[in-house]
């Protein structure tokens, strides 16, 4: 809880909600009547709406980015760091914007919202959105706040998919985009894990093949592993034996299965905190949508022709000790880019916090995000 | 603004519109300048410090190591690949110089020429490793582990059938004088050349 607002914060924030009232077809040929989007703004539109960010989250974001909901909230939103008044985003000179996605479980329609159609919980009938869905629906939230071209969009892990996605999907519509932390496709490796998650989610006795509100319970024990199991390949081996290193919780080893090593407590800590805020069936579309992600597909693979439309200039940011996409996934996306001759510029980050460093106050990241977005927000006052 | 004389010369031998490459493109001063006339491209540079002022200065700036070649440019995608008093920090001039052929239709390469006379004085009668204001590092600590003098340079071109299409030899300064043109080896501090590979 912060006793005062720090002055670098954007404050307090409350979400807006907007609901669609026309039917959106989804990439599996299934659709929604009608769904709501929560969304978090901060900054002003300046008058010709030429100076937006859009924000995309990544699995397990929404779309509180910046700021306090209340005084008495723990934590401020998930990219304080790089979000408010002076930072990284400069919220003195751009209007922000962030959603949580289409299929989410913070207030946008996803998995927990009513299904209008029966009156119940979708749960596992609600259908899987991709990356693409995605974008889809931020244009629809994007006309409706009357922006018709973003200054940039940017994300990280996930959301830098979707900042990718844009690029390529909607040329016109953004200036720049930032593509922090991602990968052109996800590797078999990456399936695997996400698979070894879904495996612990739909095993647990209380899935319930995912209907598991209607049994009034929660595959705790399923969808806290799923988050062990991500955590571990959030981090580094570096950054976790930094951390935590053989530390004990007690003094000595007691030849039991309880909790000994602090790296144990510290992964129950987060799974336990993680199946009380998260909806399971969201987390099983989120990790489908990482899976499907692959906009080279529609291109014989060919990932320089995929790029070919992109109009909007980028910079691609990686981390070296980030295994789960790696600096070398990055390349191949720079690369494609190198080959269609587009305006790109890579930086790759010395960091040992692994792939969760996108999220984190590393100094020459977050200087080389302020510098680029300082010359956004110039370019701003003159498009 | 005022370029540095040696970017000048580079600048004068590219023609407007002409796509370029420029290796160890340090602030991007250089790319900047050329942007005003139409040229585009991208900058290489692995200094942190560096390649922010090349974001600051609008540049396309790629952050990678130029010991490893350059795999992700195609041959012959670049009217020019630039690299400026950058070859003597490489650990492999003569591959570096090879996949600058390939990827470049030209070349414009500029170095600290060793053969100067300084630094011919400073080893023969001094007996130590030459020290001056291109290179004003000592033996241990400094960056420019390759040096090479004009002759040594134009040979390696010469090897690997890349032609000199044209040369300028100056002092440290960067003012050409009647020692630089009539003895370049022996007077000239920095070289720059415009190279071609020859057609194979």
């Amino acid at each position: 809880m912060p006793d005062t607002i720090p002055a670098d914060s954007v404050g307090l924030v409350s979400p807006t909600t907007l609901h669609v009232d026309s039917p959106i077809t989804l990439e599996s040929g299934r659709s929604l009547p009608s769904y709501d989007l929560i969304y978090e703004t901060y900054g002003e539109l300046n008058a010709n709406a030429s100076n937006a960010v859009l924000i995309c989250h990544a699995l397990s974001g929404d779309h509180h980015a910046a700021g306090f909901h209340s005084m008495e909230e723990q934590k401020p939103g998930w990219w304080d760091t790089a979000i408010g008044p002076g930072k990284a985003v400069d919220t003195n000179q751009l209007f922000v914007v962030c959603l949580n996605n289409l299929g989410g479980c913070k207030g946008s329609t996803g998995p927990t919202s009513i299904n209008p159609e029966t009156g119940k919980e979708y749960g596992p009938d609600f259908p899987i959105v991709t990356v693409l869905d995605w974008v889809h629906s931020q244009v629809v939230l994007a006309d409706h706040l009357n922006i018709k071209q973003w200054a940039a969009v940017v994300g990280g892990s996930l959301g830098g998919m979707q900042a990718m996605q844009w690029a390529i999907s909607y040329p016109d519509r953004l200036r720049h985009v930032l593509i922090i932390a991602a990968a052109p496709k996800l590797s078999a490796q990456n399936i695997a894990f996400n698979e070894v998650a879904r495996t612990a989610i739909k095993s647990d006795p209380d899935f319930h093949d995912g209907y598991y509100t209607e049994h009034q319970t929660i595959p705790r024990q399923g969808l806290g592993l799923a988050r062990m199991l991500g955590h571990i390949t959030y981090l580094s081996d570096e950054a976790m034996g930094e951390k935590f290193g053989r530390e004990l919780r007690n003094d000595a080893i007691n030849y039991g299965y309880d909790v000994e090593f602090q790296i144990e407590s510290y992964l129950r800590y987060q799974s336990s905190s993680f199946v009380e805020r998260f909806d399971a069936n969201t987390y099983l579309l989120m990790t489908k949508a990482l899976d499907y992600f692959d906009p080279a597909k529609e291109f014989n693979d060919d990932l320089a022709a995929t790029v070919a439309n992109i109009k909007a200039r980028s910079l691609v940011i990686s981390f070296t000790s980030d295994w789960r996409f790696s600096p070398a996934r990055s390349h191949e996306i720079v690369d494609a880019l190198l080959s269609a001759g587009k305006e790109v510029t890579y930086a790759e980050i010395e960091a040992h916090q692994g792939h969760d460093a996108f999220l984190m106050s590393i100094p020459r990241y977050i200087d080389i995000v302020k510098t680029y977005m300082q010359r956004v927000a110039i370019e701003c006052k003159t498009s | 603004m005022s370029l540095r004389i040696d970017l000048q010369i580079i600048s004068d031998w590219i023609p407007d519109g002409a796509r370029v490459l420029d290796l160890g493109c340090d602030d991007g001063t250089l790319l900047k300048h050329l942007q005003q006339r139409g040229i585009t491209g991208y900058g290489l540079e692995i200094d942190n410090r560096k390649f922010a002022d090349c974001i600051k200065a609008g540049v396309n700036v790629i952050q990678a190591d130029l010991d490893q070649g350059l795999p992700q440019f195609s041959d012959q995608s670049f009217d020019f690949v630039i690299l400026s008093q950058t070859l003597q920090a490489i650990k492999r001039p003569d591959f570096l110089l090879q996949e600058i052929a390939r990827v470049g239709k030209q070349a414009i390469i500029g170095f600290p020429n060793f053969g100067h006379w300084q630094c011919r004085v400073q080893l023969a009668f001094g007996g130590h490793m030459p020290k001056s204001r291109t290179l004003p590092n000592a033996w241990f600590d400094t960056p420019n582990i390759h040096l090479c003098t004009v002759q040594d340079f134009e040979q390696l071109c010469a090897d690997k059938q890349i032609n000199v299409l044209s040369r300028s030899i100056v002092n440290h300064a960067h003012k050409d004088t009647l020692g630089t043109r009539l003895l370049p080896n022996l007077f000239g501090q920095i070289a720059l050349y415009q190279l071609q590979k020859q057609p194979s």
